[in-house]
């Protein structure tokens, strides 16, 4: 689960990671308050779940409180597009007013899970304030990492290694060791799957601090993490997705027109790459799960039928322990109480009792073209959406 | 001979819960060898013919019991895995789902420092056709043989193993790994094995987008593979930045893509199909080439 900057900040208070002093507001009015209280240069943030929001003018220095009112005013509403948005881009619904701060030096540290090692590694740059990715392609020699070894978690010296490495010195260096170790034990209390600084900064002054932060959370750790719950901004989610978990169903959007329907991730994701190799594009991923349950189907046909670039729909089952005329009666349930599909439905039934399933299929009266065979289920599919 | 789950192996089921009792009652139906339960604090009881223990020791010192097969929510999880690890059996098979990835990176670290193989978590676990089966999987679609398959993936485990099974190929031993991001035997630590079975002519190799685990798959194949791999790799049509079902299948800056993993893999000299629903007869034909 992504969170909004000025939460990862609170979390940063909670765990005394140093960042500057700022509030979030919903109106122009609001922000002039708060840039007044905290006086002086302020900045003001967009708040949306998307990286590039500089560069898409979501990021303002404002000299006064008049001016962070009026740059709040321009960037309450506006739709930002960024690199991470995609092209329709986000409406932004919150500013962070933020005190400015005297950069010296800008730099890179984050906790990310190692999949490779399966452990946390620390992963740190004297290149801050750039897409990090990028570092790491053009000037990899500018990283460094060091990994956390699970059986005694993070040490000092690793910290102060990576310090070093940033060639922090004096302040600056006892602020670098002490975020790098509350960044840490940020990251286990809260089941973080990442947690960014980008940039942590050096001031004219000479102490460190944050000024960005991203942490994601770990949506299976949910039962541990009862206050998770209320971070998550369902504004910046798409609505058919949140809906399809509700009812514990796996729906990701795509932009095609052949509506999928499978059981099983590996095999919804199989599916999507046949069809667009039959010529046509998927509309979704959507895995009903292992059960497939009349239930799941139903609701299931409701979110792909709400996507009105569908023009076909392909139901792909591979029946295991899940019996196929089990699934096939909670297809026909699911139709005739939805009453109506408008656009043709492809079912391919394969594995356990797939005979009986088709025989179910077939002597409901509903109009379904089924099909036998991976392959010629996509084709007929595909052929049906009229290709792309 | 076959890998990881032979006619040596003795298994207690961790988790017998609803849907493990309901599966324990289908592994042994095919006649896999199980001898007992963990349910703490009952022992002595009887569970579906077999007897119950506290603790995973005290299973086997009663047994002689050297595989494990964990059902347990995913809360429990971690410390069934390490009680399993801990009791130095051979094989333990994690099935459960959304095992939060702080709690694996622990079992990981334990398991490295044992002998045991762990297979999953987030997976259908493991079948030995004619053998037994330590998982979810469907039986009727197995048929032993000389093929070894590993799977991120389900049901797309099922829909290959039933290709071949069409194409007259068998499987000596068909494993699904699991779909999330740390998992203990990975792509690579399976082709070794096959590569080392002598029941196994040809491996088939599933993977899906996410990770890099592939990619030192194909490392090992360019150098150490001497039996022929076909593989398909799911999710090429994947949108970067989603989490596509499976905690592991995502796209993450730039790097985890269908197109890197086919070409490391075809590279390392494997047989990559572009579709699904070809690798049985891909199979067929480099078997017939052999």
């Amino acid at each position: 689960m992504k969170i909004h900057e000025y939460q990862a900040k609170e979390l940063f208070r909670k765990y005394s990671i140093p960042v500057p002093d700022g509030r979030i507001a919903t109106t122009a009015a609001e922000a002039r308050a708060i840039a007044e209280e905290i006086g002086g240069r302020v900045i003001v943030k967009a708040q949306i779940h998307a990286g590039g929001r500089g560069k898409g003018g979501g990021v303002k220095l404002a000299a006064d409180a008049n001016e962070a009112e009026s740059l709040a005013d321009q960037i309450l509403g506006m739709t930002l597009v960024t690199h991470q948005t995609g092209p329709d881009g986000k409406v932004v619904g919150k500013v962070l007013v933020e005190a400015a701060s005297n950069i010296e030096s800008e730099m890179y540290i984050a906790f990310v899970l190692d999949r490779e090692t399966s452990q946390l590694v620390i992963i740190a740059s004297s290149e801050g304030g750039v897409e990090i990715e990028k570092v790491a392609a053009e000037t990899p020699e500018k990283i460094f990492k060091t990994w956390v070894d699970p059986s005694v978690g993070l040490m000092s010296y690793q910290a102060r290694e990576v310090c070093f490495a940033l060639g922090l010195k004096g302040q600056a260096f006892k602020d670098g060791v002490k975020a790098i170790t509350n960044l840490y034990r940020l990251y286990e209390g809260e089941d973080a799957t990442l947690a960014e600084i980008n940039p942590f900064i050096v001031t004219s002054e000479g102490n460190a601090m944050a000024i960005d932060a991203k942490v994601n959370l770990d949506d299976d750790a949910g039962y541990r993490q009862a206050d998770h719950a209320e971070l998550r901004d369902l504004t910046e989610e798409e609505p058919l997705e949140t809906e399809a978990k509700k009812f514990g169903l796996n729906y990701i959007k795509l932009d095609g027109s052949v509506g999928c329907m499978v059981n099983g991730a590996g095999l919804a994701m199989a599916t999507m790459d046949l069809i667009k190799l039959c010529g046509s594009e998927p509309a979704n991923f959507l895995d009903v799960g292992g059960g497939a349950s009349a239930e799941g189907v139903e609701n299931a046909f409701k979110i792909l039928m709400s996507d009105e670039n569908v023009k076909c729909v392909l139901i792909n089952i591979f029946g295991g322990i899940v019996r196929c005329d089990r699934v096939a009666q909670g297809v026909v349930e699911a139709i005739r109480n939805i009453g109506q599909i408008d656009v043709p439905i492809v079912v391919r039934l394969e594995g356990t009792n797939a005979a009986e399933g088709q025989a179910i299929l077939e002597e409901s009266g509903l109009d379904f073209h089924t099909v036998v065979g991976f392959q010629a289920a996509a084709q007929k599919a595909a052929d049906l959406a009229g290709g792309d | 001979m076959a890998i990881l789950l032979t006619d040596d192996t003795k298994a207690i089921v961790q988790g017998l819960g609803k849907e493990g009792q309901f599966h324990t009652e289908r592994m042994l139906d095919y006649g896999t060898k199980l001898v007992g339960g963990v349910r703490p604090g009952k022992a002595g009881e009887d569970c579906l013919g077999l007897p119950a223990f506290n603790t995973v020791n005290d299973a086997v010192d009663a047994t002689g019991a050297n595989a494990s097969i964990i059902f347990v929510p995913a809360r429990f999880a971690k410390d069934a895995a390490i009680e399993a690890i801990d009791a130095e059996l051979d094989l333990v098979v994690l099935i459960t789902e959304g095992i939060p990835p702080i709690d694996m990176i622990k079992v990981k670290d334990k398991l490295k420092r044992s002998e045991t193989h762990l297979i999953g978590p987030n997976c259908p676990g493991i079948i030995t056709p004619g053998v037994g089966k330590l998982g979810i999987l469907p039986v009727e679609i197995h048929t032993p043989g000389v093929a070894g398959v590993i799977s991120r993936s389900g049901t797309l485990t099922y829909e290959v193993a039933a290709q071949l099974t069409a194409e007259g190929i068998g499987q000596s031993t068909c494993m699904g790994i699991g779909g999330d991001p740390i998992i203990g035997t990975k792509h690579r630590d399976a082709l070794e094995l096959f590569n080392d079975d002598p029941d196994t002519e040809i491996v088939i190799l599933i993977g899906e987008i996410g990770g890099t685990d592939e990619e030192l798959a194909a490392e090992f194949i360019r150098n150490h593979m001497t039996k022929p791999v076909v593989a398909f790799i799911a999710g090429s049509t994947a949108p970067p930045g989603k989490r596509m079902g499976h905690a592991g299948a995502i796209i993450a800056g730039g790097k985890g893509t269908a197109a890197e993993k086919k070409a490391a893999l075809s590279d390392a000299g494997a047989t990559v199909c572009d579709s699904p629903a070809d690798v049985g007869a891909t199979a067929k034909k480099v078997l017939d080439g052999l």
